[in-house]
Order: structure tokens, then C-alpha cells, then sequence
């Protein structure tokens, strides 16, 4: 296969301009999600832990947990949290067998999207009327 | 010396037999299952916890439903993610890096589970009970 001259042809599928469709997105998104949620999981396991610790521990730990950097985290992990939620839920119809047609997959997908900024706009009200 | 070909001993050993890849996606799927249930129930716990001052969270865990909500979903949680992450450790890594990546992932969960552990069972055993 080396030595064939195949000139100057792109590679296929073309990965510079290859855009993923969005069954694709929200595929690869459920992977980092529920990866990414793990800081907002750190951050509430120190959280309890200084609690437990001592006065000045919790306020640092406190501290961190109530700046703008503390709620940019656990806001980003509800979000995370939700989308995984519900990217979650999918796979348990894929599993049964359902929703696995193309126009499907599209519509399940702007569904997760959409549900999780939703789904973390209510929880963040709730956090901040609770 | 056993009279059997290399392909005979080798079948029904590998991931899709009954004991590694199918076990592997069964315990995804029943712990996504709990996590579904617990998902609210934790954000809830959560958004009554986060702005407390110490005393109030100490507080706050030392009751039965926030203590075992946390724990149920850090513990499932966690042990989620050690499934999860070994899917993407198997996709992306190979030889000596994926099992690095395996071991510290396994390692890097426990300690997050013994740590929420320790601050939960603390909160929860040195509590009065009236």
C-alpha cells in the first residue's frame, strides 16, 4: 500500500473540516461531562472533610466553596451533572433498543442539550432560595 | 497435556463473555440507575448545606436523610466512575500507561470515598441524639 503514488489527495473524512454531527456532540460531551463533574465532587469532599477538620480548615474550605471560583465550579458540575444525567437516560432506551434512528439521535440530542441548561438554571434557583 | 485447539481454549474468555464486558456494562447500568434517583435528592440535600455556617453543617449531617443521601451518592458515585473512566482508559491508553491510568483511577476513587466516609461518619456518630 506504501509504495502506491497517491498524490496530493485529502484524507477521508477530511478532519479539519469534518464537522460531527450532533448525535456525535452530545455522544463524546456525555464522556466529558462525566469526567469533568469530579471537580465539583473534590471540591464538596474537601468541603465536608474541613468540616469535620477544624474552624480554620471550614473557612477556607468555605471560603473557596462561596467565591465566584466555587460557584463557577459546582455551576459548570450541575450543568455537567445534568447533561450526564440525562445523556444517561438515553443509553438506557439504546439499551432497549428505541431511539436509535438518525432524525432520533438528532432530536434526543438537542433534547439532552437543551434539558440540562434547563435542568441547571431550576437548580440554581433552588440553591439560591433553599 | 490437554487435546484442545488454541482457538477452543480461548473462546467464550473474552470481553463479551459472561463474567468481564457484560458484568462491566451491568454495574454501569444498575448504578446510573441509583445515581437517577439520587441526583435530585443530593442537589436538594446540597442547596440546604452550601451557605451554613460550621455548626449548622455538622448539624445539618448528622441527620439520617441528608448522611445517607450523600454518602449513597458520593459512595455509587464514585464507584461509577471507576466503570466509566475504565471505558475511557481502555479506549484511549494501552500496555503500561493503561494500566497505570487503571490503577491510579481505582486508587484516586477509594480515597475520595474514605474521605467522604470520614467526614459523614463524623458528622453523623458524634451528633446528640435526643
Amino acid at each position: 500500500m506504501g509504495d502506491i503514488p497517491r498524490g496530493n489527495r485529502p484524507l477521508s473524512p477530511h478532519l479539519q473540516v469534518y464537522r460531527l454531527p450532533i448525535s456525535a456532540v452530545t455522544s463524546i460531551m456525555n464522556r466529558i461531562t462525566g469526567h469533568a463533574m469530579l471537580a465539583g465532587v473534590i471540591l464538596i469532599v474537601w468541603w465536608l472533610v474541613a468540616a469535620v477538620t477544624s474552624d480554620h480548615a471550614f473557612g477556607w474550605a468555605d471560603w473557596v466553596m462561596r467565591s465566584w471560583f466555587g460557584f463557577l465550579v459546582l455551576a459548570l458540575s450541575m450543568w455537567a451533572l445534568w447533561f450526564h444525567f440525562l445523556a444517561g437516560i438515553r443509553h438506557f432506551f439504546y439499551d432497549a433498543g428505541h431511539m436509535l434512528e438518525i432524525d432520533e439521535g438528532q432530536k434526543s440530542s438537542w433534547a439532552i442539550i437543551w434539558g440540562s441548561v434547563i435542568l441547571t438554571l431550576i437548580s440554581l434557583l433552588l440553591f439560591f432560595l433553599a | 497435556m490437554r487435546y484442545i485447539t488454541p482457538l477452543k481454549a480461548a473462546r467464550g474468555t473474552g470481553a463479551a463473555g459472561p463474567s468481564t464486558g457484560t458484568l462491566h456494562h451491568w454495574v454501569l447500568t444498575v448504578t446510573s440507575v441509583a445515581l437517577a434517583i439520587l441526583t435530585p435528592a443530593f442537589l436538594l440535600v446540597m442547596s440546604r448545606a452550601v451557605g451554613l455556617p460550621r455548626e449548622g453543617v455538622l448539624a445539618y449531617f448528622s441527620k439520617p436523610y441528608p448522611a445517607i443521601v450523600t454518602a449513597l451518592f458520593l459512595i455509587v458515585g464514585m464507584y461509577h466512575f471507576v466503570k466509566g473512566t475504565r471505558n475511557m482508559i481502555d479506549d484511549y491508553l494501552s500496555h503500561t500507561e493503561r494500566k497505570v491510568a487503571i490503577i491510579f483511577s481505582e486508587i484516586f476513587a477509594w480515597a475520595v470515598i474514605a474521605a467522604a466516609g470520614y467526614a459523614l461518619a463524623r458528622m453523623a456518630l458524634t451528633a446528640v441524639i435526643v
